[in-house]
């Protein structure tokens, strides 16, 4: 069963309506008890990373998830708060994944946001894309991405620089594109998750 | 590579889809859920539904649908129509909505564009813009094309960008309803200003208008209604005539 991080960053709808269709369960984790209850668990996240950051330290669920062993799926702002620093808002996050989040803005042409269906490439065949065609096709609706970095990446995308689209650290995962608005692949990589095994 | 968007566009009014709809495999052509999980499995980037529900006690209705289609369809859509403060896009985003679209309340009211993107986010905001040539000139028109007003749309639509706007869908008022192509020229000249995506909408006939429109105008998505809903536009076929083309689609 799937918690998923109940952090006021966002609308969770469309992330619960998806897992109702793929028929997989989940609960809100709201305090750090609750993180027992569920074998893995999602971070999701719109809006703003800084105020996202903000908001994940006022639950006081931080130190918990740092310490987690169990399978995470960060979505969008949830997979760049893993990582350790976003030029949004100036913002330390959770040091996860030693990798920056940066703004598309003056480091390319193209327009900002990065808006719209993007095909992502699978660099090593990983279980969290299984059944996922290689350059499928996933939505994205963000301005900052994070950096690519062999080490961490899972999937890269390219939207005028070659960023990471998917990351991996340890039991850490991360998705830039939303899973829940990317049609049936999105529904394919949430089903994977809710079965994947470190 | 980011792919060019097709989007089928279903005005609603109490929450049953109006103008005729012709797909032969739907049990209800008035439902606009069953409506919208059909163009999802066509192949459809993206959904917008536009409330034209009459009375204010009928909005209800409308965010039961805005839940309905969250729940059944895994695209992203935009609801327009009835919003004129924070409190009504509240309640659509809380409901599911991916955007909302405004028109003649964000002209009415140009702070709106501000607030909303500082609330939600601008990738939350659509402007649409109705536009019509009189003179030689466009001017944003208001109610569907029926009120002038005395506003540039050029200059509109580059305002309504720097106040937080993440999308502008231009409809071009003299080709709506004419299935002679889009505005081409129009949309060149506004998606070269502009920062963020441009829909083009009104004018769409058949599928080599859609290869056009992306050709000349370098638009990121074109939104057409009854073509779609008639069946004279199949989907999958159009992508295909697209990706012919050298076209970017999903």
């Amino acid at each position: 069963m799937i918690g998923i991080v109940n952090y006021g960053a966002g609308n969770i709808f469309s992330l619960t309506a998806a897992l109702d269709r793929i028929h997989v369960q989940y609960g809100m984790i709201n305090r750090k008890e609750e993180f027992d209850r569920y074998d893995r668990i999602i971070i999701p996240g719109v809006g703003h990373a800084g105020a996202a950051m903000h908001k994940l330290r006022d639950t006081g669920l931080v130190e918990t998830i740092l310490a987690l062993d169990k399978p995470v799926l960060g979505i969008c702002v949830g997979m760049q708060l893993l990582t350790a620093f976003s030029e949004e808002g100036e913002a330390d996050l959770l040091s996860i994944v030693p990798l920056k989040t940066l703004h598309f803005d003056k480091r390319i042409d193209n327009k900002v946001p990065h808006m719209g269906w993007n095909s992502i490439h699978v660099e090593n065949s990983h279980p969290l894309f299984r059944d996922i065609a290689d350059n499928a096709y996933f939505y994205f609706v963000h301005s900052y991405f994070i950096e690519f970095d062999t080490a961490y990446t899972l999937a890269q995308c390219t939207y005028g620089l070659t960023f990471s689209a998917s990351l991996q650290k340890d039991n850490f995962f991360g998705v830039q594109f939303h899973p829940e608005k990317s049609g049936k692949y999105g529904e394919q990589l949430l089903l994977n998750f809710s079965s994947i095994v470190l | 590579m980011l792919a060019k968007r097709i989007i089928p566009c279903l005005d609603v009014k109490d929450g049953r889809t109006v103008k005729g709809v012709n797909f032969v495999d739907l049990r209800d052509a008035g439902d606009p859920v069953e409506l919208a999980w059909q163009y999802s499995e066509q192949g459809a980037d993206e959904l917008v539904f536009l409330d034209i529900t009459a009375t204010h006690e009928k909005r209800k209705t409308t965010i039961e649908l805005v839940k309905a289609v969250a729940r059944q369809v895994n695209i992203p859509f935009t609801i327009g129509g009835g919003i004129n403060e924070l409190a009504d896009a509240d309640i659509l985003l809380n409901s599911g909505a991916d955007k909302i679209s405004i028109n003649s309340a964000a002209v009415r009211n140009p702070q709106l564009i501000d607030d909303l993107a500082r609330a939600f986010g601008t990738q939350f905001v659509v402007v649409a813009v109705d536009t019509r040539l009189i003179d030689g000139r466009n001017y944003v028109h208001l109610r569907g094309g029926r009120d002038k007003t005395e506003i540039e749309t050029e200059h509109w639509i580059r305002e309504a960008e720097d106040r937080g706007a993440g999308e502008i869908l231009l409809t071009s008022m003299d080709h709506d309803g004419t299935k002679n192509g889009f505005d081409n020229a129009l949309l060149k000249k506004i998606n070269e200003q502009l920062h963020i995506p441009l829909i083009a909408s009104g004018g769409a006939g058949n599928s080599q208008h859609f290869v056009d429109v992306f050709q000349q105008s370098n638009v990121d998505a074109a939104l057409a209604a009854s073509v779609f809903h008639y069946g004279e536009i199949l989907i999958p076929e159009l992508k295909e005539t697209l990706k012919a083309e050298g076209i970017v689609v999903r």
